[in-house]
C-alpha cells in the first residue's frame, strides 16, 4: 500500500485512529448526560489556547489542552451550581474563548488567521512528530479513564442524585468527565478541527444507539464507527482532493442515516413486543375491579403476573 | 476502618440478614409471606412491630431527624420537623403535595442541606456518614432512562457501586445484581433496554437498583407513583420480603394503598410540620368500606398513564 509509505500519511492515519477511538468514548457520557454540545463549547474555548501557543511560541496542542481543561472545569462548575443564568455564563465563555483566540493569534509575530484555520478545520497533512507524541499521550489518558471507570461514569451520567447516595465521589467524577472531554477536543483538533470536534463525539454515538439496547454495545459500536469513518475519511482525502475533517463528519452522518433506516423495522418489532407484554398486563390489571373480596383479588393478580413475568 | 464497630452494631439487629438472599429467591417463601400478611391485614403489622421491639431493646434509631429546617429558594419547606425510624420499622411519610415530605427524605440522604437541626443515620451525624452501602435509595422518578440505551442489568448494577466504589465488581457483586433483578420479577427482561419497559417496570428497575447493594435501610420516594397494578403487587411483595428479613424502610407515600398492611407507623406532614406520628391513619369515607382493597381505583387509570411514559 503506497499510502502507508510516506511518513506524513503514517502520522495522519495514526492521529485519525486515535481520534476515532477517543471522541466517541467521551462523547457517549456527554450524550448520556444530554450535554451533547459541550464538546462544541470546549472547542471554542480551546481557540484561546491555540492563540496563546502561537503568541508564546509554545506548542499549540499543549496550550490548547491547558486552556480547554480550564474552560471545561469552569463549565462543569457552572452546571453543578445550577445558576439560573448558567446559559448566559456559558455563552460568555464560548464566545470569549473564540474572540480571545483570534485576537491572540494576530498579536503573535508569526501568526495569522491562516494558521488558525488549520486548527478550526483540521490539517492532517501538517501533523508533526511532536503532535503525534502529544496526541498519543492524551489519547492514552482518555481511553484509560473512559474504559477503566465506565461503571462509575455510567452511574454518574445516568442518575447523578442516586450516584451521590451510593457514596461515589460524584463531584470528582463530573470534573473528570469535563477534563477528559477537554483533552479529547485537543486530540481531535488537528484531525477534524475545533469546529467539527463535537460532531465526532456525538454522531457515532447517535448512530450506534439506533441499533443497540445496552450501554456496552453502544460504547463499542460507537468506537468502531468512529474509527472506521476517521480512517475512511483520511484515506479518501489522500486519493481525492477533499478536506479530511469535513469528509469524516459527513461519512459519520451517512452511517447514522443508514443505521437509522436499517433499524426502523427492528425498532417496530421491539415496540410491538413491548406493547404485547403490556397488553397482557392490562387485562390482568382490570381483573380486581370485577371481583369483590380484597384478599382473593390480590392473590389472583399476583399469581397471574407471576406467569407473565 | 469502622468495620468492627459497625459489625458489632449490625449483629444484634440483623441476625437473619445472612439468610436473606436464599429466602428471597424461593417462590414458596414468597407466597407464604404474602398469604400471612393478606389474611392478617392489620394484626400482621402489630405482630411484626412487637417482634422488632423485642429484638432491638433500646437500640439507637436508624434514622433520627431533630428540629430539621430547610428552605428551597426563599420558601421554607421544613419548619423544624422531628421523627425517627428504629431498626426494622416501616415508616411512611404522608402528606399532601407541597407538605415537604419529599424534601424531608431528600435531606435524610444528604441531598438537601438543612438550615437548622440535625440528622443522623445509624447513629452517625449525616455530615460524617460514609457507609452508604447500608442505605438503598429509590428516587422519585418516572423513568430509568437516560440519553443512551442501557439494559435493566446495567442500570441495576449501578446500585452495587456503593460496595465496589471505584473498583471492579467481583463474582459476588454480579450475583447480588442478579438476585436484585429476580426479586422484582424482571429476570427475563434483564438484557432488555429499559426504554422498552412500562412505567411500573421502570419503578421496579429503580427498586432493584436500590436492593443491589443489599441495604439495611431502604428509603423510597413515592415508589407507587405511576405504577400499574401488576407492578404494585410485585413491589408490595418485594417489600414484604425485605421487611420480613429485617430491612428498615422509610417511604414517602401519597396514600397508603396496597402497602398499608406493611406499615408500622405513619408520620404525617403538613406545611413543613409534623402533624401526626403514630399508627397509620384509618381510612375514611369510601376508602373504609368493607372489601375495599385500596388498589382498584387505579386499575382503569394506570395503563393510560403508563402509555404516556413510554
Amino acid at each position: 500500500m503506497e499510502i502507508l509509505q510516506t511518513a506524513f500519511m503514517q502520522r495522519a492515519l495514526l492521529a485519525a485512529v486515535l481520534v476515532g477511538i477517543t471522541a466517541p468514548a467521551v462523547g457517549i457520557y456527554l450524550v448520556q448526560r444530554r450535554q451533547a454540545l459541550m464538546g462544541d463549547g470546549i472547542g471554542h474555548v480551546a481557540m484561546t489556547g491555540v492563540g496563546l501557543g502561537f503568541l508564546l511560541s509554545a506548542s499549540p496542542v499543549w496550550m490548547a489542552t491547558l486552556v480547554s481543561v480550564a474552560g471545561a472545569i469552569t463549565m462543569e462548575l457552572i452546571r453543578a451550581h445550577g445558576r439560573t443564568r448558567g446559559d448566559i455564563a456559558l455563552a460568555m465563555l464560548f464566545y470569549g474563548g473564540m474572540a480571545g483566540g483570534v485576537l491572540l493569534i494576530n498579536l503573535a509575530p508569526n501568526g495569522s488567521n491562516a494558521n488558525l484555520s488549520s486548527y478550526l478545520f483540521g490539517s492532517l497533512s501538517t501533523v508533526s512528530p511532536a503532535d503525534v507524541t502529544a496526541i498519543s499521550l492524551l489519547a492514552a489518558f482518555v481511553v484509560l479513564v473512559t474504559v477503566g471507570l465506565r461503571r462509575q461514569l455510567f452511574a454518574v451520567s445516568q442518575d447523578e442524585e442516586f450516584a451521590r447516595v451510593t457514596g461515589l465521589p460524584v463531584r470528582a467524577l463530573n470534573l473528570l468527565i469535563a477534563v477528559t472531554a477537554a483533552v479529547t477536543v485537543t486530540v481531535a483538533m488537528r484531525v477534524v478541527g475545533l469546529l467539527l470536534v463535537s460532531a465526532l463525539m456525538v454522531v457515532p454515538v447517535a448512530a450506534a444507539q439506533q441499533v443497540s439496547r445496552s450501554f456496552v454495545v453502544t460504547f463499542v459500536l460507537a468506537v468502531v464507527i468512529g474509527t472506521a469513518v476517521t480512517l475512511a475519511g483520511t484515506v479518501t482525502s489522500y486519493y481525492q482532493d477533499v478536506p479530511p475533517g469535513a469528509t469524516i463528519v459527513l461519512l459519520a452522518i451517512a452511517v447514522f442515516v443508514v443505521l437509522t433506516v436499517l433499524a426502523a423495522p427492528l425498532a417496530r418489532r421491539r415496540a410491538r413486543t413491548a406493547r404485547d407484554t403490556e397488553a397482557e398486563l392490562d387485562t390482568e390489571a382490570e381483573l380486581p375491579g370485577e371481583r369483590e373480596p380484597a384478599t382473593t383479588t390480590a392473590t389472583t393478580a399476583t399469581t397471574g403476573t407471576g406467569a407473565t413475568t | 476502618m469502622a468495620i468492627s464497630a459497625e459489625s458489632a452494631q449490625r449483629a444484634g439487629a440483623r441476625q437473619d440478614a445472612t439468610t436473606r438472599p436464599g429466602a428471597g429467591a424461593g417462590a414458596g417463601t414468597r407466597s407464604e409471606t404474602r398469604g400471612g400478611a393478606d389474611a392478617a391485614s392489620g394484626d400482621g403489622a402489630a405482630e411484626r412491630t412487637r417482634a422488632h421491639d423485642a429484638g432491638e431493646s433500646g437500640a439507637a434509631p436508624v434514622i433520627s431527624v431533630r428540629g430539621a429546617t430547610a428552605t428551597l429558594g426563599s420558601r421554607s419547606v421544613l419548619r423544624g420537623i422531628d421523627f425517627h425510624v428504629r431498626s426494622g420499622e416501616v415508616v411512611a411519610l404522608l402528606g399532601a403535595n407541597g407538605s415537604g415530605k419529599s424534601t424531608a427524605v431528600r435531606s435524610v440522604i444528604g441531598q438537601i442541606p438543612l438550615t437548622a437541626g440535625e440528622i443522623s443515620l445509624f447513629s452517625t451525624p449525616l455530615r460524617r456518614f460514609r457507609d452508604w452501602s447500608r442505605v438503598g435509595y429509590v428516587p422519585q422518578r418516572t423513568t430509568a432512562e437516560s440519553g443512551v440505551p442501557a439494559t435493566v442489568r446495567e442500570v441495576v448494577s449501578a446500585g452495587r457501586l456503593s460496595r465496589t466504589r471505584l473498583g471492579w465488581p467481583t463474582k459476588a457483586d454480579r450475583a447480588a445484581v442478579g438476585r436484585a433483578i429476580e426479586l422484582v420479577g424482571l429476570a427475563d427482561r434483564a438484557k432488555d433496554s429499559v426504554s422498552a419497559l412500562s412505567g411500573g417496570q421502570h419503578q421496579r428497575v429503580l427498586i432493584a437498583r436500590a436492593l443491589a447493594a443489599e441495604p439495611e435501610l431502604l428509603i423510597m420516594d413515592e415508589p407507587m407513583a405511576g405504577v400499574d397494578l401488576a407492578s404494585q403487587e410485585i413491589l408490595a411483595a418485594t417489600l414484604r420480603e425485605q421487611v420480613a428479613a429485617g430491612t428498615t424502610v422509610l417511604l414517602v407515600l401519597h396514600e397508603l394503598g396496597p402497602l398499608e398492611p406493611l406499615i408500622d407507623r405513619a408520620v404525617v406532614l403538613r406545611d413543613g410540620c409534623v402533624t401526626h406520628d403514630g399508627p397509620p391513619p384509618r381510612a375514611v369515607g369510601q376508602h373504609a368500606l368493607p372489601g375495599h382493597d385500596h388498589v382498584h381505583p387505579h386499575a382503569a387509570g394506570e395503563p393510560l398513564r403508563t402509555g404516556l411514559l413510554t
